[in-house]
């Protein structure tokens, strides 16, 4: 079992090791991925019915009201 | 419908639309090269040519950077149901789930422990081993966008569920109707092959740059081959399945198909316009309706293409707004009026539940079903705010359609002179092929810009408008984003086109 985990990560340690177009790449997607859950997500992307309601039966009766409530919308 | 805050639908729908049509630069590309990629290798394995395997590497590079610059950006799409459209996520959230779900968990498994090897393996594990991972990866890759794609035509043509008026969701009461609807089945075909066509211009315009350079010139008359190849099959089978999409449109989304051709009054033996443009002035008897300016038409085409009879009636804006009784088509008026009925009756269910009154609960739960088809128009006073934007639609569609033919006869030609070893003469057909790739990214976005405009107001058809689907949130914060999604994604960009062009100027085939 030791003996295929190592050969997995020599796998990978040695692939990403020897990539020739790969060190600005994967900078770019670090910086992606950084802004996308660090940045992105954490301050612009909470999930709104998540955030305001506790329970999904709470969720299920604001829905409704905003459907069949359209005045009440903003 | 003055209630609605249309500014936040409107920064909601430009944020979306903004993200997705920057994931769908990276999409096709991955879709359609990790084929080409498959196929070059098969042949290595085939006839031991090592230049074959030089070709192989060379396009995994190219496809590798985009890759990697494409990776995730879907995710963002995700984050936006959950802040920006709520309601809407709530409403399909079972229905999405599944599909969702399988998505990821192919997209994960497949795609990311078969490319490691595909990059990684070539002289790790045996060819036939290797083979096997690089065509996982082309079938990984397309079976993940199955599981979108069969989402999105869910919106378009919603079946397979059932809506919950106590949970206000919908459910899933037949998978397999949701993934082998019609619908979803022809948008998969379609759009599949349209990503594998633009892959194929994308190869055979980055090899006619090289052969316009004179440059390893064996190396990509190869690659030519194949692509050229492999694209005129799939833009054949674009073709043909885009004749079957537009008969499912006609179908479930009569509307868009009005829209699509810039058909105003419905008509038995109804002409196609080939080739139209639409007069800019108002008709002041009806300013809602353009008039055309020029037109080529076929003549009962668009009857053919729609019901596969050359007499059939085809509704146009008209008759879907103020009805046909000849033709059966029950106007938007009556639709409106049905759906302002649902609405009221889901309303006063859900106080009757409250109220523990069990009778009145029944009775309005019977009238909610009974009127719940029509549901969605409820929200609009005025039948003609249902109308998409009619000139958009019509040139999205005949920019889609015209550029899907010249890409065939691209395909056709560049075989011919290739195989006929002409084609490093042929210089105009060679700019062409160049200039085919942003052509393609042309093509595949008026197609999205059909299937996502031409449809609106529907976020799912005939049940939510998008006005509706929209969180409850502040207009400004979702501006912001706008913003910083530009900014973000056009750094990316040209990150990735300055990576490419470099790695493509920098190559120089070395096995000779």
């Amino acid at each position: 079992m030791e003996d295929i985990i190592k050969k997995v990560f020599l796998f990978y340690y040695e692939g990403f090791k020897s990539m020739t177009v790969g060190k600005r790449l994967w900078l770019i997607i670090f910086i992606k991925l950084f802004i996308m859950f660090a940045i992105l997500k954490l301050f612009f992307f909470p999930d709104f019915l998540k955030t305001n309601f506790k329970s999904d039966s709470e969720r299920s009766n604001y829905v409704i009201e905003q459907m069949t409530s359209p005045i009440n919308n903003k | 419908m003055e209630h609605f805050n249309l500014a936040l639908v409107d920064w909601s729908r430009a944020q979306f639309a903004l993200t997705a049509l920057y994931h769908w630069i990276f999409v096709p590309i991955t879709l359609g090269t990790s084929f080409i990629i498959a196929i070059m290798e098969t042949i290595y394995v085939k006839t031991g040519d090592e230049m074959w395997k030089r070709i192989t590497k060379f396009w995994m590079t190219l496809f590798g950077i985009n890759f990697a610059i494409g990776v995730a950006t879907g995710i963002i799409l995700e984050f936006e149901f959950g802040t920006n459209w709520s309601n809407y996520s709530w409403f399909v959230g079972d229905i999405f789930g599944a599909p969702l779900a399988i998505e990821g968990i192919m997209a994960f498994f497949m795609e990311s422990t078969f490319i490691a090897i595909m990059f990684f393996g070539w002289n790790k594990v045996s060819k036939g081993f290797h083979l096997t991972s690089s065509w996982l990866v082309a079938i990984g890759s397309n079976l993940s966008a199955l599981w979108i794609l069969v989402a999105n035509a869910w919106m378009q043509d919603p079946v397979g569920m059932h809506f919950n008026p106590d949970t206000a969701r919908n459910e899933m009461v037949d998978f397999w109707q949701v993934l082998f609807s019609p619908t979803a089945v022809n948008k998969f075909l379609h759009v599949i092959t349209s990503a594998y066509t633009y892959s194929a211009l994308f190869v055979i315009g980055i090899s006619a740059w090289y052969l316009i350079k004179k440059r390893d010139v064996i190396f990509f008359k190869r690659s030519m081959v194949v692509a050229a190849t492999f694209g005129l099959i799939t833009s054949l089978m674009m073709i043909i399945t885009g004749d079957e999409s537009a008969r499912q449109v006609y179908r479930v989304q009569p509307m868009k198909f009005a829209a699509m051709e810039g058909l105003y009054y419905g008509q038995t033996n109804a002409p196609l316009v080939a080739i139209g443009i639409f007069e800019k002035a108002p008709n002041p008897n009806n300013p809602k309706a353009k008039e055309w300016a020029a037109k080529i038409e076929i003549p009962n085409m668009l009857s053919y293409m729609a019901a596969l009879n050359p007499h059939a009636f085809v509704p146009g804006v008209h008759d879907l707004v103020h009805g046909n009784k000849e033709q059966g088509i029950v106007s938007y008026y009556d639709r409106i009026a049905r759906g302002k009925t649902a609405i009221q009756a889901l309303a006063d269910y859900k106080a009757a539940k409250k109220a523990k009154d069990t009778e009145k609960a029944d009775a309005s739960l019977a009238t909610f079903k009974d009127n719940y088809k029509d549901f969605g128009y409820g929200y609009y006073d005025d039948p003609h705010d249902l109308i998409p934007n009619v000139p958009l639609t019509f040139y999205s569609f005949h920019t889609m359609v015209g550029l899907g033919t010249l890409f065939v006869l691209i395909f056709i030609l560049t075989l011919y002179y290739v195989v006929k070893n002409k084609i490093s003469n042929m210089k105009w057909l060679l700019y062409i092929a160049l200039w085919s790739i942003p052509l393609g990214f042309l093509a595949q976005e008026a197609g999205w810009m059909v299937a996502e405009f031409g449809r609106q107001p529907w976020v799912v058809q005939d049940y939510m408008p998008t006005l509706t689907a929209v969180s409850n949130i502040d207009h400004t914060s979702v501006m912001i984003t706008v913003l910083l999604f530009t900014i973000t994604f056009t750094v990316l960009l040209i990150a990735e086109i300055k990576i490419m062009l470099k790695q493509i100027k920098g190559f120089k085939d070395g096995g000779h």
